[in-house]
């Protein structure tokens, strides 16, 4: 393998990472926010904050990490997103600002503020919808390049049937991963209400989400039928992926291992994830980015490539210990400690 | 007149964010220092008043932090966002230190998520004290990495351009530029220095407002300690940073000092104004001062500004940006030794009105420092964004909304800021130092 894609490779791992946990994240905002409005909140949001409080830090990181190592390998999208962006961009950053400090806000300092909640809840259904634009975006037909500036043609997005479909699977995909994950996490706490509310919340977003994915499928066959024809060269892992969801829902619908189910849902993802990537490829962005025409110079690529392993051997050490002492530590779990 | 505009606006949203930034930044680099310090004499002497310090320090830490990562979220991305020719340019160099921060904030954030929840978890305390290393070390590491990239800009090396085409890369060389050692330092020593003196104004404030009990008066003592030791740590390596400057980047200097015709034995220009014809009023003279501050010699020779051509020197406004830094720099020295002395001092008492006072205008005044240095590092790089190379109005995006963003951020970091100090207050005020003693060590 060469380093450029050993070097997307490991951006989209973390890409992957950020998915899961900011999903998580995101769609437990808003579950909270809607447990508060139907005042339910006693139910689910102390288990919620108990989950959140520790990790809210790290999830930021995994997209912090993801843009600059993209810049990092590839500098050149620098050029064709940065130009393009600044308006989306800018204001999926003001999102991530208000929700970011705003939990910091809410928890730590004046509880049970509603408009805190709220704020908290919306922001985490619009970010993800913002975000995941770019990834329409860089399928190609929204950005032109016109005397030496990049233009980015909002209209032809607003109204283009296929980045509808995406932002709608965006958002159904954050509620389910969410809904799933949560619902492990109060068996972990043996918290009968919380979970029967939240096996609920996760039977209810299964359907939408395998519906918004055929619909991105369908559109994206006539938005870029190239990448629709690497897709199906590559089908097994879209069907693997299916074949995750249905057993996972099977799992969470007959009640039995939470846990076993929740890593089919990663699974599920992992593979529809990795296999949208890689039928992407060669390009970053169409028909401008391709990662050898943006690739850093090779001193660079190996450099970074360096410094990541030896940045692993700190960080997953110290995630493991995270993990064990917060999500899978049966004591903390359930508030005793 | 267009396309000046964008620059411009560009300039203003960058600066925006940054200076709203490095508040936040300062304080997370420097408050954990003083956590991790408070906890580990609290179980070094067995003293609950320091454990609580600690515990109260970190409650208002995860605030301020918070509003670090949404910001500095902001910054990494709005680089790429409004300076996107830069960013291509300067990606291939220097992105290595930008990704070993990620790294640095990675570590530090997985393990201030630990810290946080497991205050009474540990059968010994000192493995809870443990893990603030990894804080306060992902915090001074990554301010580190950053500090790096910056010092890149100033004194670009490590590559060869060739038409547009950059060749000969050597990212360990860009890595070890030459402004990155003194500006590490720097920057490590104003930020703790800073964090330790807002705390100690918070604590002299409470102190005046009639909360004299033993732990006001040991939280005002660690702090007013600290304060004194990195305040002259301070002056120390921002007194290299001269010297620096003075060999690499001496239009910096000369424009920050006011200093225009190469000579010896040159005099050190404090505040004063310039008339019309360029003629410098109103200024305190210090002779031979400069060159002895720039090459510890009082007669040797320090370059002027009229050696650099003229549409490449710096604003001369910097020269206020630099007395600020200085005279607060001074001046927190000063306050820090006092207190000291009179604590130390065995009929002393450092605890009085007249002392307290300004050391609660210190506060303010040290943040003032910190924005102040950075305006004179940052404009002292004028018309460069990497000096020699690449001029700031060649890097601006192309975009027509930047006037748009500018609106918004501003508003955005307005609420921010407010809500962060009304947050504050209230989880403090609603839960008193002397209340909390009690019910948690009431054994
Ligand atoms: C509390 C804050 C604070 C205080 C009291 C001082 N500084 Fe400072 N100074 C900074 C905070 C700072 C800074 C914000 O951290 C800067 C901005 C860029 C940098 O590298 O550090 C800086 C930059 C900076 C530079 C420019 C470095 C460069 O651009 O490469 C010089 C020459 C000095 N300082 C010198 C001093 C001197 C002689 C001081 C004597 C007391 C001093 N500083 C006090
Ligand atoms: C964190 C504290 C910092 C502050 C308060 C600060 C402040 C400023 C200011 C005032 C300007 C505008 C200069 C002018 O308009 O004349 C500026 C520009 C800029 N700074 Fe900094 N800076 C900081 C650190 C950094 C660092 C660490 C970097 C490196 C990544 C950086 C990158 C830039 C860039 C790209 C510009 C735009 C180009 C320019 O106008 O010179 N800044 N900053
Ligand atoms: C020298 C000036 C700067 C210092 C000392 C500094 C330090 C810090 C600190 C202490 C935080 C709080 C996060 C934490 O404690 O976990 C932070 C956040 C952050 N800063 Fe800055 N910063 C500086 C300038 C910049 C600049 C110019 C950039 C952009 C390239 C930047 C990028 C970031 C990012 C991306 C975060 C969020 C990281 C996260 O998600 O945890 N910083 N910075």
């Amino acid at each position: 393998m060469d380093i450029p894609i050993i070097g997307m490779t490991v951006l989209w791992i973390f890409l992957y990472g950020y998915l899961i946990v900011a999903s998580i994240d995101f769609g437990a905002g808003f579950f909270a926010f809607y447990a508060k409005f139907t005042k339910r909140d006693d139910i689910v949001n102390n288990l919620i904050s108990r989950y959140l409080s520790p990790v809210w830090e790290v999830t930021n990181v995994f997209f912090v990490f993801f843009f600059v190592g993209i810049v990092g390998f590839f500098p050149q999208t620098a050029y064709y997103f940065g130009t393009a962006l600044l308006i989306p961009g800018s204001i999926a950053l003001i999102l991530l600002a208000i929700r970011g400090s705003f939990y910091a806000f809410g928890n730590y300092g004046s509880k049970d503020s509603m408009v805190y909640t709220f704020l908290y809840g919306a922001t985490g259904l619009f970010i993800p919808a913002s975000l995941s634009t770019v990834l329409t975006i860089s399928e190609g037909g929204f950005l032109e390049e016109r005397n030496n500036t990049v233009v980015f043609l909002a209209q032809e997005l607003f109204t283009s049937f296929y980045s509808w479909s995406v932002v709608f699977l965006a958002i159904v995909s954050v509620l389910f991963i969410s809904a799933a994950f949560l619902t492990y996490y109060s068996a972990r706490a043996n918290d009968q209400p919380a979970i029967k509310l939240l096996r609920r919340f996760a039977l209810i977003w299964a359907p939408p989400t395998i519906l918004a994915s055929l619909l991105v499928f369908i559109s994206l066959q006539r938005h870029n039928p190239r990448h629709f024809e690497n897709m199906l060269g590559i089908w097994w892992m879209f069907g693997l992926s299916l074949l995750f969801f249905l057993i996972a829902t099977y799992l969470i619908y007959t009640k039995k291992n939470y846990g076993t189910a929740f890593i089919l849902v990663m699974l599920q993802f992992f593979f529809a994830f990795f296999g949208y990537g890689a039928s992407h490829l060669p390009y970053i962005l169409e028909p401008f980015v391709t990662i050898s025409s943006a690739y850093t110079n090779e001193t660079m690529g190996m450099a970074l490539v360096i410094a990541f392993i030896a940045g692993l051997l700190l960080l997953v050490p110290s995630l493991i210990l995270l993990m064990r002492l917060f999500l899978f530590d049966a004591d903390y779990v359930k508030g005793n400690r | 007149m267009a396309e000046l505009d964008g620059v411009l606006l560009s300039r203003m949203l960058t600066t925006l964010t940054l200076a709203f930034h490095i508040i936040f930044a300062t304080l997370g680099v420097g408050v954990p220092v003083m956590i991790s310090l408070a906890e580990f004499i609290g179980i070094k002497r067995n003293d609950q008043h320091y454990n609580l310090l600690a515990r109260r320090w970190a409650r208002g830490f995860v605030v301020t932090v918070a509003v670090g990562v949404v910001t500095g979220t902001i910054i990494g991305l709005q680089l790429s966002l409004l300076w996107p020719s830069f960013m291509e340019v300067a990606g291939q160099l220097i992105s290595l230190p930008l990704f070993m921060e990620v790294f640095a904030f990675f570590f530090e954030a997985i393990f201030l998520g630990i810290y946080l929840y497991t205050w009474d978890r540990f059968k010994k305390p000192i493995y809870h004290w443990l893990l603030s290393i990894p804080i306060f070390g992902g915090s001074i590491l990554s301010s580190m990495f950053i500090t790096v990239v910056n010092a890149f800009m100033n004194t670009p090396q490590g590559f060869t351009l060739e038409g547009r085409t950059l060749t000969g890369i050597d990212p360990v060389a860009a890595f070890f530029n030459p402004a990155a050692p003194t500006k590490i330092f720097h920057v490590a020593t104003s930020a703790i220095m800073t964090s330790t003196i807002v705390l100690a104004a918070i604590t002299a404030f409470m102190i005046l407002k009639g909360r004299r009990g033993e732990y006001h008066k040991k939280a005002l003592k660690l702090t007013m300690v600290t304060g004194l030791i990195f305040s002259f740590l301070t002056a120390l390596d921002g007194d290299i940073s001269a010297k620096f400057l003075a060999e690499y980047q001496p239009e910096k200097l000369a424009a920050g000092e006011w200093h225009f015709e190469t000579e010896k034995g040159a005099d050190l220009i404090l505040f004063g104004t310039l008339n019309e014809q360029g003629e410098i009023k109103n200024a305190i003279r210090i002779p031979k001062m400069l060159s002895f501050l720039a090459y510890s010699d009082f007669n040797a020779e320090v370059t002027g500004l009229n050696e650099t051509p003229e549409d490449e020197r710096p604003p001369l406004i910097i020269h206020y940006f630099f007395d600020t830094m200085v005279t607060i720099g001074s001046y927190t020295l000063f306050i820090s030794l006092v207190f000291v002395v009179l604590m130390i001092w065995k009929k002393g008492d450092p605890f009085k009105a007249w002392l307290l006072w300004p050391i609660v205008i210190a506060g303010p005044l040290a943040i003032i420092a910190i924005e102040a240095g950075w305006f004179y590092a940052e404009m002292g790089r004028q018309p460069w964004i990497l000096r020699g190379y690449m001029k700031v109005a060649e890097a601006a995006t192309t975009s027509n909304y930047v006037w748009l963003m500018l609106i918004f951020f501003f508003l955005l970091y307005g609420v921010l800021g407010t809500l962060t100090i009304i947050v504050l207050r209230k989880i403090f005020k609603n839960n008193p130092a002397e209340a909390e003693l009690e019910f948690r060590f009431k054994s």
